[in-house]
């Protein structure tokens, strides 16, 4: 059943429309990922389920309460959401100590003294910051005022946290390791986690659910990590998903040839019939479906092979386009590593066709 | 409940305009309306007719000629300084640069009180001694003059320009010398090509501070022209009201010169912003760095000497005189310990109108610092966080009183608030509260703005999401994060509103004399050791809440 619901939120600032008829719903207990470009809306979804931006248009729900509705008139102010936020930059107040920090959402709800230290001590034991309680945030670091930010958050809520952009901050490693305490901690106290990211990596590392957005602020697809990789809605999602190649597919003499500038070859593989059609199209493929194959009529040149322990990544020439190819390292060891400066052939597995677009590739 | 937000900011911008209309707008128009409408109609006579008189001509022309000279000497005397204790090896840096800020909190009236005391053209003791040792038939040196006047106000003036351009240095990049002097530049060529430059939005700001405070400034050509016939503007304007007598045709005089006094203060920063209309640099980082120091050599130690007898000269000497003075029996007597006494400051202490005095500054002094910084900070938060329709007229409105001199905002104030808007406070110490709140609510508009613009929207957000309301929020985490910045915001307006002469001086009444109108009317009235006992107390006030405010300070750095 869904948890939360944004049905057909619209809002603009000004002239610009930055949500139209934006719909969303969040199952409980699950972790949904909301992944986009910068400036493509998502942090003003966030505002406007927080009740901090106040939308043009469309309802609201967290569990049965509304909290939003412009038909109905209906707007919860931002302090009786109930919701757990970590802002991107943390919003850890300075002036208040780790304790004061965290206490201060039961504070506000006139929960008991007793009650209120026993709950901020079991919380800072969960993201392991029991011996900094009467620390100023000034003397923590980054990671740690991070933590203090999601202990905060899970005392404003039981139910429904709202994470963005919270690891942008971190270095990698830290990044790395925070996702799986998030991870953790949602599995120990189960809460509906809606993680806002326009990192897709951290979203397939974290999310149960992803869902992306366009630039224009349109949600594109919902799925799983598998879906999203696997089976691409568009080319959009094919492209911001990950690493990709593009490259032109030319249709002349009753046959699609691929354009490498200098020259033309034939492609050797089947074209589905619904995209072949004599249209000009473009090819993608990701840098881990292209391998070598000396025995393939597209030939190319390796510019420069990088090793990066568990794969090898290459940078190939053919004809004038340049193409990223990886290579496992078990297969470069089964089949040998091509070396700079080398020959090589390439074939395509699980290539994507996309109708040709205006800017080329 | 959604009402209620609006509602608390609402009502928060709709003071500000409020306020900022009866405080800032009516004075400047009520002065505008009576320097061109007569009996209710459009006329130019009287701004015409103060042009064409040869002593407005004459005080302005003085105004300018000492606006510009002290900005160019003050300006160039700030920046050497700036460099020479920020960026030389020359010994005893610290200590010389909290001596060379002093002039900063010194009144400059007090100053050319005691220059006066010293070089005067007829009765200097200076003077008088150089008459004798040298057997001389008249006075080798007078400050009585244009230069005089000039010389006394880059003394106060210049710390404007030093004190922007030493945190300018400090907060440089040293890498960006380094790498020209690795690039293979001298050393003379980095501190041309690469130093000065990157320090220029600093210097221009130091500098238009002193032009703005030159043109405006009454205590220093009060004090050295009135009795040689050399007037400025400001000074115009006080001698024309004097004279009058308070009658309305002196006022309305007063309110055309006035519109003059504005004209050439707006002329000055116009011909200010072409000149040295330069881009912004964001190389010049928030925090301290440790920059190269570099190696004066051979002239260290004459360079030494030149900035000890520059504080001698600007700080030790005007003190020092007027301490001395404040003790002696009778002005003109020698000063040696044979004609020292106390009565001076027992006569101080036992007169009523002096002790009143002393009451009346403190308590439009506290008074202006509290109801300023309040309605600085909440102007500030209008403007830095509603941003409501009209944000930027709040903001032209609240910082416009500090470019109007205080002579032409004492004009407006009477002209507003003696009777002709049937409000009298006339003669209270009413208006010249309205007129210090007028005049020092950009101090800590500013200061309470910087503040705010470091506490991100989120943190307030977050409290929202946390179940704080508004007020709340703005009670448990805004306040607290802005606190110090009020209290810095109060003693910024606290120190100059204590020593005020400018405005006071136009505004007081029998009853209603400040510190400052006390010490210029006992020197009017020839009582040269008395004011200068005052004048000693003042200082001595000032040192004791400086040092209050600098422990102040230092406690907070702890936490």
């Amino acid at each position: 059943m869904a948890y939360v619901r944004f049905e057909n939120i619209s809002f603009s600032y000004g002239d610009n429309q930055v949500l139209k008829n934006f719909s969303l719903s969040l199952k409980k207990n699950e972790i949904m990922c909301l992944v986009g470009p910068s400036g493509c809306g998502k942090t003003t979804l966030v505002r406007c389920l927080l009740g901090l931006t106040r939308p043009d248009q469309g309802e609201i729900y967290v569990g049965d309460t509304c909290m939003f509705s412009s038909k109905r008139r209906i707007n919860v102010p931002a302090e009786r959401r109930g919701i757990g936020i970590v802002f991107q930059d943390y919003a850890v107040w300075p002036h208040l100590t780790v304790r004061e920090n965290i206490a201060y959402p039961l504070r506000k709800r006139r929960v008991r003294k007793e009650e209120i230290a026993r709950k901020v001590q079991s919380v800072l034991k969960q993201v392991s910051m029991s011996e900094y309680i009467n620390h100023l945030p000034s003397q923590l670091s980054g990671g740690q005022q991070q933590r203090v930010a999601i202990a905060r958050a899970l005392l404003s809520s039981d139910n429904l946290i709202v994470l963005d952009e919270p690891i942008t901050n971190l270095d990698a490693k830290l990044r790395d390791q925070m996702l799986n305490e998030i991870r953790d901690i949602q599995r120990n106290v189960g809460t509906t986690i809606f993680y806002i990211t326009h990192d897709q990596r951290a979203a397939l590392h974290l999310g149960d659910q992803l869902a992306i957005m366009d630039t224009e602020g349109e949600l594109i697809q919902i799925g799983t990590d598998e879906d999203i990789i696997l089976r691409p809605k568009n080319r959009f999602i094919f492209e911001f998903i990950g690493v990709t190649n593009f490259l032109p597919l030319k249709f002349a003499d009753s046959m699609y040839k691929l354009d490498l500038g200098s020259k033309m070859v034939p492609w050797p593989e089947e074209i589905p019939s619904a995209v072949a059609g004599g249209k000009p199209l473009d090819m993608g493929i990701r840098p881990n479906d292209i391998t070598f194959d000396d025995a393939s009529p597209i030939r190319a040149t390796v510019r420069r092979s990088v090793f990066l322990g568990s794969e090898y990544d290459y940078f190939v020439q053919a004809g004038d386009k340049e193409l990223r190819v990886q290579q496992s390292t078990l297969d470069a060891t089964l089949v040998g590593v091509a070396k700079e400066g080398s020959e090589v052939g390439l074939r395509f597995l699980n290539p994507r066709y996309y109708a040709a677009t205006s800017r080329g590739v | 409940m959604e009402g209620r937000r609006f509602n608390l900011d609402g009502i928060m911008t709709g003071l500000s305009f409020v306020l900022l209309l009866v405080i800032v707008v009516i004075p400047i128009f009520m002065i505008v309306y009576h320097a061109f409408f007569y009996q209710g109609k459009f006329s130019l006579e009287l701004i015409i007719d103060q042009l064409t008189r040869e002593t407005t001509m004459a005080s302005m022309w003085n105004t300018i000629k000492i606006g510009a000279l002290v900005t160019l000497f003050g300006t160039i005397m700030g920046v050497f300084y700036a460099w020479l204790l920020g960026r030389s090896n020359i010994p005893g840096k610290k200590l010389m640069r909290s001596l060379f800020t002093i002039p900063y909190m010194f009144p400059p009236f007090l100053g050319a009180m005691a220059w006066d005391l010293l070089l005067n053209g007829r009765s200097g003791y200076l003077n008088r001694w150089l008459m004798q040792t040298f057997s001389l038939s008249s006075a080798p040196l007078n400050i009585n003059t244009i230069w005089g006047i000039v010389f006394v106000e880059i003394s106060y003036y210049f710390p404007f320009v030093f004190m922007q351009v030493v945190s300018a240095l400090e907060r440089m990049d040293p890498t960006l010398e380094e790498s020209a002097r690795i690039a293979g530049a001298r050393q003379g060529k980095v501190i041309w090509k690469i130093t000065l430059p990157l320090v220029t939005p600093a210097i221009s700001a130091g500098a238009l501070l002193i032009l703005i405070s030159s043109l405006a400034h009454f205590g220093v050509p009060a004090i050295l022209g009135f009795s040689q016939g050399i007037f400025t503007l400001p000074t115009r304007i006080y001698s024309v009201i004097a004279r009058s007598g308070g009658s309305f045709d002196g006022i309305r005089q007063a309110a055309a010169l006035s519109i003059l006094l504005v004209a050439v203060v707006s002329l000055a920063l116009w011909v200010q912003k072409k000149v040295l209309s330069s881009g912004g640099y964001d190389i010049i980082k928030g925090k301290s760095m440790r920059p190269t120091l570099i190696n004066l050599r051979g002239a260290r130690v004459p360079l030494f000497v030149v900035a000890l007898s520059t504080l001698v000269v600007i700080v030790v000497v005007p003190l020092g005189m007027i301490f001395l003075v404040g003790l002696v029996r009778a002005y003109g007597l020698p000063l040696i310990p044979a004609n020292f006494t106390l009565a001076n400051y027992q006569r101080i202490f036992t007169t009523s109108g002096t002790i009143a005095s002393i009451k009346n500054s403190l308590f439009l002094s506290i008074s202006a610092g509290i109801i300023s910084m309040l309605l600085g900070t909440l102007i500030a938060y209008v403007v830095q966080k509603i941003k409501p329709k009209g944000t930027g007229a709040l903001e032209i409105l609240s910082v416009l009183p500090y470019s109007i001199p205080g002579t032409v905002l004492a004009i407006g104030v009477i002209l507003a608030w003696s009777g002709s808007l049937r409000v009298n406070l006339y003669n209270t110490l009413w208006i010249i509260l309205i007129a210090y709140i007028a005049r020092y609510l950009s101090f800590s508009m500013k200061t309470s703005s910087a503040a705010l613009l470091q506490v991100h929207p989120s943190l307030e957000e977050a409290a929202r999401t946390c179940g704080a309301s508004h007020t709340e929020s703005l009670k448990d985490i805004t306040l607290p994060l802005i606190r110090p910045a009020m209290v810095s915001g109060f003693f910024l307006i606290f120190l100059p509103a204590m020593r005020e002469v400018t405005t006071s001086v136009l505004l007081y009444g029998p009853y209603t004399r400040t510190l400052g109108v006390q010490i210029y009317s006992l020197r009017d009235a020839g009582m040269m050791p008395q004011a200068s006992a005052l004048g000693s107390v003042a200082i001595v006030l000032i040192i004791i809440i400086n040092a209050i405010v600098n422990t102040l300070n230092k406690d907070r750095r702890g936490v």
